[in-house]
């Protein structure tokens, strides 16, 4: 399989729209470990994120899970409607986004896993 | 140490469960629909539990009353034939070894159904305490499955064709091998069955063939009892809280002051109770969270929190300050370090459905 996408060992997946600006979400891998979602707390617009911070967590029955990014950068948007149903986050990328962030260092992709790699790295969890 | 597994862990398997590590067992969680549909299920029509893990034990002899009335602080002495009561063991401090079910069979002879976390640590504990005319019989070789929700008692007429339209809430019945309870730990009508380990796969197999049942993980048994306010064991009551601080004094039987550890519980002023709690602004309370009041002081912290699916808010239960325990007051829980708005709420949360205890047809 291959996509034009991101991931992160974390089980983010990351979309890149012109250039410097990343769509962030969670992936399959992580919703399935997951279960059902019952609340997301997204970050405020504007936050300035370091590389590695946590910056929202997806709430499944069991447990709280907090979701980083592997970029620095600053919250441009943030996907309200999780808040009113959590699960839109498995639905697709277009509806289960979690975040975009504006990079302040578009390097900082380069590390990121493409999809092939992604594959292998969950495939050697199970 | 080695997993233990239920009669029935093949069966969860074949059905798709996620399974996971539960006192010792690695039990289903939930199966392929998730929690949330699980849980409606079991509001709505027929949830079938496998709770096999659990201990089931008679507790027989010419003394076995005075011997209940020791470790127990409820009432036997009366009881009827095939009534079932909830209740706690008590230790020396008046703190909770495990809630239990003891239901009487006859005269003399009394089943329970034990904690499975509690199990071995329930049995020493009574052994312990046997006099000499009361024997403690281990049922090891039988299973137990809860058949739960508004379509349980239909579901076992149109599957065995077991009638138990006459039989109230918290009493029991033997069918054949059978030991049947109306009772269980959803808030629903519904039956614990006690069945021969080699006999619950067919039994099993044959209620989920019925179309209003289906399998049900222990995750949805966790929020079915938060949303009705039961205590889970080693969460909300433990070896440290009396039954008057778990606010379950209603087990406590009138003129039972013999019961183990009664000093430390009669006539005692509370400092401390349980409570329920409610989120009145987003956000997920969960066990270990503290409870604050509005200057920002702490008043006690969560013993089990979550979701309700019913409510559709966060619901938790803990233990506050005496000064805070009444229903609608309001409160903070404390999670990653913001406070969010709550409230002392009643228990249960949502009433309870379960079936009339006088005998619909005497």
């Amino acid at each position: 399989m291959s996509d034009n996408l991101k991931y992160t060992q974390e089980h983010e997946w990351l979309k890149i729209e012109d250039g410097n600006v990343a769509v962030l979400g969670i992936t399959p891998y992580a919703q399935d470990a997951l279960g059902d979602l019952v609340f997301v707390e997204l970050p405020e617009l504007g936050r300035k994120l370091t590389k590695g911070e946590h910056f929202a967590v997806v709430e499944s029955v069991k447990t709280a899970a907090e979701v980083y990014t592997p970029v620095a950068g600053e919250v441009v948007a943030i996907n309200d409607n999780l808040s009113g149903d959590p699960e839109l986050i498995k639905k697709s990328l277009e509806e289960g986004w979690i975040a975009k962030i504006k990079l302040s260092d578009p390097t900082e992709l380069e590390g990121l896993m493409d999809r092939a790699a992604y594959d292998k790295f969950t495939a050697s969890l199970d | 140490m080695t997993i233990l597994k239920t009669a029935l862990f093949d069966s969860h398997i074949a059905a798709g469960a996620k399974t996971g590590p539960f006192a010792g067992y690695d039990m289903p969680l939930y199966y392929k629909e998730g929690v949330l549909k699980e849980h409606e299920w079991v509001r709505t029509s027929a949830g079938l539990f496998d709770v096999s893990h659990m201990g089931q034990i008679y507790l027989e002899g010419p003394g076995v009353v005075p011997f209940l009335e020791k470790i127990t602080p409820s009432n036997f002495v009366k009881s009827g034939h095939g009534v079932a009561k909830y209740t706690v063991l008590t230790n020396d401090n008046g703190g909770i070894v495990d809630d239990l079910i003891i239901t009487r069979i006859n005269d003399t002879k009394f089943f329970s159904v034990i904690n499975a976390g509690c199990k071995e640590k329930d049995i020493a504990w009574m052994t312990n305490h046997l006099t000499n005319d009361v024997k403690l019989t281990r049922l090891d070789d039988r299973a137990l499955i809860a058949l739960q929700g508004p379509k349980a008692e239909q579901a076992l007429r149109e599957v065995f064709k077991i009638d138990t339209s006459h039989l109230g809430y918290m009493r029991l019945m033997f069918v054949d091998d059978l030991i049947i309870s109306r009772l269980g730990y959803t808030g629903e009508d519904g039956f614990e069955i006690s069945v021969p380990a080699n006999k619950v796969a067919a039994l099993w197999d044959k209620l989920l063939a019925n179309p209003l049942v289906k399998p049900i993980g222990l995750a949805a048994r966790d929020s079915l009892r938060l949303e009705m306010g039961y205590p889970l064991y080693g969460h909300d009551i433990n070896d440290q809280t009396t039954p008057l601080e778990a606010d379950l004094g209603w087990v406590m039987g009138k003129g039972n002051e013999g019961f183990i550890g009664a000093g430390n519980v009669l006539g005692k002023t509370l400092i401390r109770k349980r409570v329920g709690v409610k989120l009145t602004d987003k956000g997920i309370a969960r066990e270990g969270a503290d409870i604050r009041n509005d200057k920002n002081e702490v008043i006690g912290a969560l013993t089990s929190g979550g979701h309700s699916p019913t409510l559709k808010v966060s619901i938790g239960m803990g233990y506050v300050d005496a000064a805070y325990t009444a229903p609608g007051t309001n409160i903070f829980v404390t999670v990653r370090g913001n406070n969010i708005a709550a409230e002392i709420a009643p228990l249960p949360f949502i009433p309870a459905r379960t079936k009339s205890s006088k005998k619909a047809a005497a």
